[in-house]
């Protein structure tokens, strides 16, 4: 049910679509960041200082924090949908190019 | 010992040579030329020597002479046995068949007269 | 106030409704006109069982015991979703692709379909997802009792509610989830009541959201400041809980047998994913997004040392919005009965395939295919499954009384599922993951789970005190929430840090020490290249399968008409034409497939094996798995491609040695025929030579009979050897056809005369002349050849008194035929069909040719284009001649 199209989606004009298979793969690279980036967004609050610490700075008041972690939250899902947007033209679950998730197989 | 030849040939035109041959000799000739009925035929007919061609309508030379080695009192009859395929196979098939005497057309008929004097005398040797 | 009566008539008739709506939903998809019953939007309401009662209450009380601290439950799967492209993309296609039925069935069909580690998961998660049942029971219990605290009503008692409630949803489970058995493990209906829930909820909570906020604290603005005056109203998150806690909300997503089920085993199509994508977020965040307001607010309103866990349901009560209170108690009701269900169908499907099913299977001790009815087995199963989890759900909230806050109940419970998160991802990403790395794994990480979370956190006696202060035996070092003497952590953090640490590292350990099973490795290439070949593991020899005890072991796991559904369909694609198709690889593999969506991977593999009875790893497998690259796959297709190509020219090879051998034959069968053609007339031709020579004395007849009978054989030397030139140009096509018109009739009329020339008694030719104007273009003399040939046959055999011979014309399917038919007996039938081999003879007595007339006329005819062929059936000898018509036809002239 893989890779079937395989071949024949390889076969389309070669210059039109190394672009477009760049562009695909950079996407990809994209989507795969995005989590990352939401971690490192989420993990900011870590570095507040925090009502219990003793330190020097005045704890972060919560309407401030649940407004940063309200915003980046908003942000994760509108990359999100900008993501699904980009990439509803890729079919389904049957098409090749976007299979190819790790050219060089066999990382395990 | 008599001089009974019965000849089992389905060429007409090679019966007729052997049969000018034999007669002038001095047999008595019968001839064949089926060889679905032969065994009856000789069985019946007791011939002192059987001359058996191989390719036989009905029933093949190889066959008949099979047939007569396995049969009561025809196990020592003299057979000279005539074949046209010049094979090899034929001649070993033959002799393991129990042939008096094998020979391969076209024959001389010096050799024919020779054979069947052959296998007369050694039938007559007490 | 809400009277009893009316809070359970409202409780009934939602009930109902759902009942309502699940059924038609499996009606629904029965007819196939269920479309919309597959959408994405679907997808993620049904994803939203994430959000319990746990959700639903546990948060405005863990938000007004520790602030913010709640919303990492939810960033976890954020995260996880925003990730979808590279992680639970895959696990979908996994779990589609195997046909898997829970997080058990992935892990042991990962690791080589091993049960003992589906037993040991399915233990895991039973254990840890009672405390989360019981917590839901309680949750609706603690709700019912908000309303009747003030009037208490007589025959009301907690144990009475939570025993009610807890049947109540064990029947709706049992109903729905245990309805029929699906290859795909696809419950509609189930998915369907549940994203009405799920809407129910989600605008529920709003509703008591808004409701605070601009009811209550007077718009956004009003109601931050609000919070910022509040106990809770500075950032006091302690970091490594914050951390911790979003990793455990990450595993648990994933892991979880519901969500596992919901949104593995219950994805119609992949692409929902990239909706779900965003749309779960989105649902997440709104249901987050009012938590802190409706703390804060309780925390104001309510009277000191009310319970937090409550506010979404006291709020609007003490504020007289019982319709609101009512509809936040029927989200409530909803997040608790969506969650129970879906987790009881999941531990369920895992207790019944992994531990029912294996024992069941091991007490026959016979072959699976003469065994009881195992379709109905499962069933049963299913439902004593669903019945004892939430009998012990039932029993776990008795025990402990209930008494501990939602929220912490919640993360034991999610640190027990992280458990499984090394095995799995593991078992996604890296090949070498073996099953020895798992088990040791999740053996290692459920253990310090139960001995430095649950058991200390149950309380209750389970675990003596001293053992938690001085550690056991007085070690210190191996105090429960202390081990290795690091103290001072919170206990979740803890606990997870070490069970997590010690369970990965055990993982991987294990797997770069043992070696994996053939099948294991296998299994661990499908998993990890997934999206290079969705193909299944090669796992079957079907030589000694037998097809039938398959189709009466399939009908009884899949039903009847299924059964014979997918066999006739394996039949007709292997191209078949019985009912019954054979036991090839690929079909086992598809029927283990199928099977394994009712019984689990290792349960259909165990039953096929049963029948299969052979190894279970063909040699081509185990050639395949010998190679260590990443293309394992490829190579073993190359591998069977050339075995294919080997058994092929080796078939080939065969053939064209029989066919030599037979032309060997051939040739030594035609060099004695010509032997003995040569030889007779030669025979006959020196033997009277001879006597010519030696015989002076013959008389002048005998003379010339002699020397006639020396020149008919050397004729008849003659024709032979011209026949066999003849033939041999033609056999070998070197032959110059003169091609020209002229009329079929000419030819015959030639023909005839040239056949019974010089005959003294010729046969009786009928002709019917008006016919024969037939003008061709063709070889004239050949095709007269040919004529003469058949006639001079029938003068010669045919044995009537008074022989005759037909010729008929006719114009049979645009070709012209000639007939030739005689009146005598014919030719046997039984060599009609070497009538036009090489020395053919009817009738050795009359042979006057050497046999090759027919042969020679059979070549004529295929050069011009036409053919010879013997009529069977006719009254005597009978020939056909065809040509291809080319030319016009020409009246009669």
């Amino acid at each position: 049910m893989t890779g079937d199209g395989d071949g024949t989606d390889r076969r389309s004009p070669a210059v039109f679509l190394e672009r477009q298979t760049y562009r695909r793969r950079r996407l990809m690279d994209a989507a795969r960041l995005l989590p990352v980036l939401g971690a490192l967004l989420f993990a900011v609050p870590l570095l507040w200082p925090g009502a219990e610490d003793a330190g020097a700075a005045a704890p972060l008041p919560t309407s401030r924090a649940i407004r940063y972690i309200f915003l980046v939250w908003a942000l994760l899902i509108l990359g999100n949908i900008w993501f699904g947007l980009l990439t509803r033209g890729w079919s389904g679950p049957g098409r090749a190019e976007d299979e190819a998730e790790v050219p060089e197989r066999g990382l395990g | 010992m008599g001089r009974h030849v019965l000849l089992i040939e389905d060429e007409a035109n090679i019966s007729e040579a052997i049969r000018f041959l034999l007669t002038r000799e001095g047999w008595n000739v019968d001839t064949h030329a089926d060889g679905s009925d032969a065994v009856e035929l000789i069985r019946a007919a007791r011939p002192d020597l059987v001359i058996l061609d191989v390719m036989l309508p009905g029933k093949s030379g190889m066959d008949i002479l099979r047939e007569l080695r396995e049969s009561d009192g025809l196990r020592d009859l003299p057979v000279l046995m005539l074949t046209a395929r010049g094979q090899s196979r034929d001649r070993e098939m033959a002799e393991k068949a129990g042939v008096s005497r094998f020979m391969t057309k076209p024959f001389s008929n010096a050799e024919v007269l020779t054979a069947v004097r052959d296998l007369h005398a050694q039938a007559s040797r007490p | 106030m809400a009277t009893l009566n009316l809070m359970v008539l409202v409780c009934l008739a939602y009930v109902a409704l759902l009942f309502i709506v699940a059924f038609a939903a499996d009606r629904l998809a029965a007819t196939g006109r269920s479309t919309w019953l597959r959408s994405p939007l679907i997808y993620t309401l049904s994803l939203s069982i994430y959000c319990t009662a746990w959700t639903f209450y546990g948060a405005v009380g863990y938000a007004a015991r520790s602030g913010l601290e709640y919303v990492t439950i939810y960033l976890g799967p954020t995260l996880v979703m925003v990730g979808w492209w590279w992680g639970l993309r895959k696990l979908v296609r996994v779990g589609r692709s195997q046909r898997v039925t829970s997080v058990a069935d992935l892990i042991s069909s990962r690791y080589g379909k091993s049960n003992l580690l589906a037993i040991c998961v399915t233990i895991l998660a039973v254990i840890g997802i009672t405390p989360y049942i019981a917590l839901q029971l309680q949750s609706i219990t603690l709700s019912f009792s908000i309303f009747f605290e003030d009037a208490p009503v007589g025959g009301f008692s907690d144990a009475s509610v939570v025993f009610w409630v807890a049947a109540g949803l064990a029947v709706f489970a049992i109903l729905f989830g245990t309805r029929n058995l699906d290859a795909n493990e696809r419950h509609h209906g189930v998915v369907t009541a549940i994203a009405l829930e799920a809407v129910v909820k989600l605008i529920a909570l709003l509703a008591v959201g808004v409701f605070v906020v601009w009811g209550l604290s007077g718009g956004v603005s009003e109601t931050m400041a609000r919070i910022d005056a509040s106990p809770i109203g500075e950032w006091q998150v302690n970091g490594s809980r914050w951390a911790t806690i979003t990793f455990l909300a990450v595993a648990a997503f994933v892991c979880l047998p519901r969500m596992f089920q919901v949104m593995v085993v219950e994805n119609d199509d992949e692409r929902h994913l990239r909706t779900a994508a965003w749309a779960f977020p989105t649902y997440l965040l709104l249901i987050s997004l009012f938590v802190v307001p409706i703390a804060v607010v309780g925390l104001e309103v309510m009277p000191e040392g009310s319970n937090p866990d409550m506010f979404v349901l006291t709020v609007p009560l003490s504020q007289g919005k019982d319709t609101l209170a009512m509809l936040s108690f029927l989200g409530g009701f909803s997040s608790a009965t969506s969650m129970v269900i879906v987790a009881a169908m999941a531990l369920s499907t895992m207790v019944s395939n992994h531990v029912v099913m294996p024992i069941w299977l091991s007490s026959q001790a016979d072959r699976a295919s003469v065994s009881g009815d195992v379709r109905h087995v499962i069933l049963l199963a299913r439902r004593v499954s669903i019945a004892v989890i939430m009998v012990l759900g039932y029993f776990y909230f008795r025990l402990s009384g209930g008494g501990a806050a939602l929220a912490s109940i919640g993360l034991i419970s999610f640190a027990g599922i992280a458990q499984i998160l090394p095995s799995l991802v593991g078992g996604l990403f890296w090949r070498g993951a073996t099953r020895s790395g798992a088990l040791a794994g999740l053996t290692l990480g459920f253990a310090l789970w139960l001995y430095t979370l649950l058991l200390p956190g149950l309380g209750g006696g389970l675990m003596p005190d001293g053992v938690l202060s001085d550690g056991p035996f007085g070690i210190g070092w191996l105090r429960p929430q202390a081990l290795f003497g690091i103290e001072g952590l919170d206990p979740i953090v803890h606990s997870v840090m070490w069970s997590m640490l010690l369970n990965t590292a055990a993982f991987c350990a294990a797997s770069l020490l043992s070696f994996p099973s053939p099948l294991e490795r296998l299994q661990g290439a499908q998993f990890v290249n997934v999206f290079d070949h969705s193909a299944g593991p090669r796992g079957w020899t079907g030589s000694v399968a037998q097809s039938e005890d398959l189709m009466i072991m399939s009908q009884r796991i899949l039903g009847a008409r299924e059964a014979q559904e997918l066999f006739q369909r394996e039949a007709a694609l292997q191209g078949g034409r019985g009912h019954l198709p054979e036991p090839t690889p690929m079909f086992l593999e598809r029927l283990e497939r199928e099977l394994s969506g009712s019984v689990g991977a290792a349960a259909a593999h165990a039953m096929i094996g049963q029948i299969v009875g052979g190894s279970s790893v063909s040699v081509e497998d185990l050639l395949a798995v010998a190679d260590e690259s990443a293309q394992l796959m490829e190579y073993s297709s190359q591998l069977e491609v050339k075995s294919t190509e080997l058994a092929r020219t080796a078939k080939q090879l065969r053939e064209a040695n029989e066919k030599l051998t037979q032309i060997s034959l051939q040739k030594d069968a035609f060099l004695g025929q010509i032997s003995h053609e040569l030889r007779t007339p030669m025979t006959s031709i020196r033997a009277f030579s001879e006597i010519l020579r030696d015989n002076e004395g013959l008389g002048p007849t005998d003379k010339v009979r002699y020397a006639t009978i020396i020149l008919d054989e050397a004729l008849r030397l003659t024709r032979l050897l011209d026949d066999l030139l003849d033939l041999s140009v033609l056999e070998n096509g070197q032959v110059n056809l003169n091609m020209r018109s002229g009329i079929l009739g000419d030819v015959l009329d030639r023909a005839i005369s040239t056949a019974l020339a010089g005959e003294e008694r010729p046969l009786v030719v009928k002709r019917r002349r008006a016919q024969e104007g037939v003008r061709m273009h063709t070889d004239l003399d050949r095709l007269a050849q040919v004529f003469i040939n058949l006639i001079a046959n029938a003068e010669k055999y045919c044995d009537s008194a008074n022989p005759e011979l037909t010729i008929s014309v006719h114009d049979v399917g645009g070709r012209l035929v000639v007939d030739f038919i005689d009146n005598g007996s014919g030719i046997p039938a039984e060599v009609q069909s070497t009538v036009f081999e090489k020395f053919f003879r009817v009738n050795a007595e009359k042979a006057g040719g050497a046999g090759l007339g027919l042969a020679i006329s059979y070549e004529i005819m295929q050069r011009l284009g036409g053919d010879i062929v013997y009529l069977q059936g006719q009254s005597g000898g009978a020939f056909r001649v065809s040509l291809p018509l080319e030319g016009d036809r020409l009246a009669a002239q």
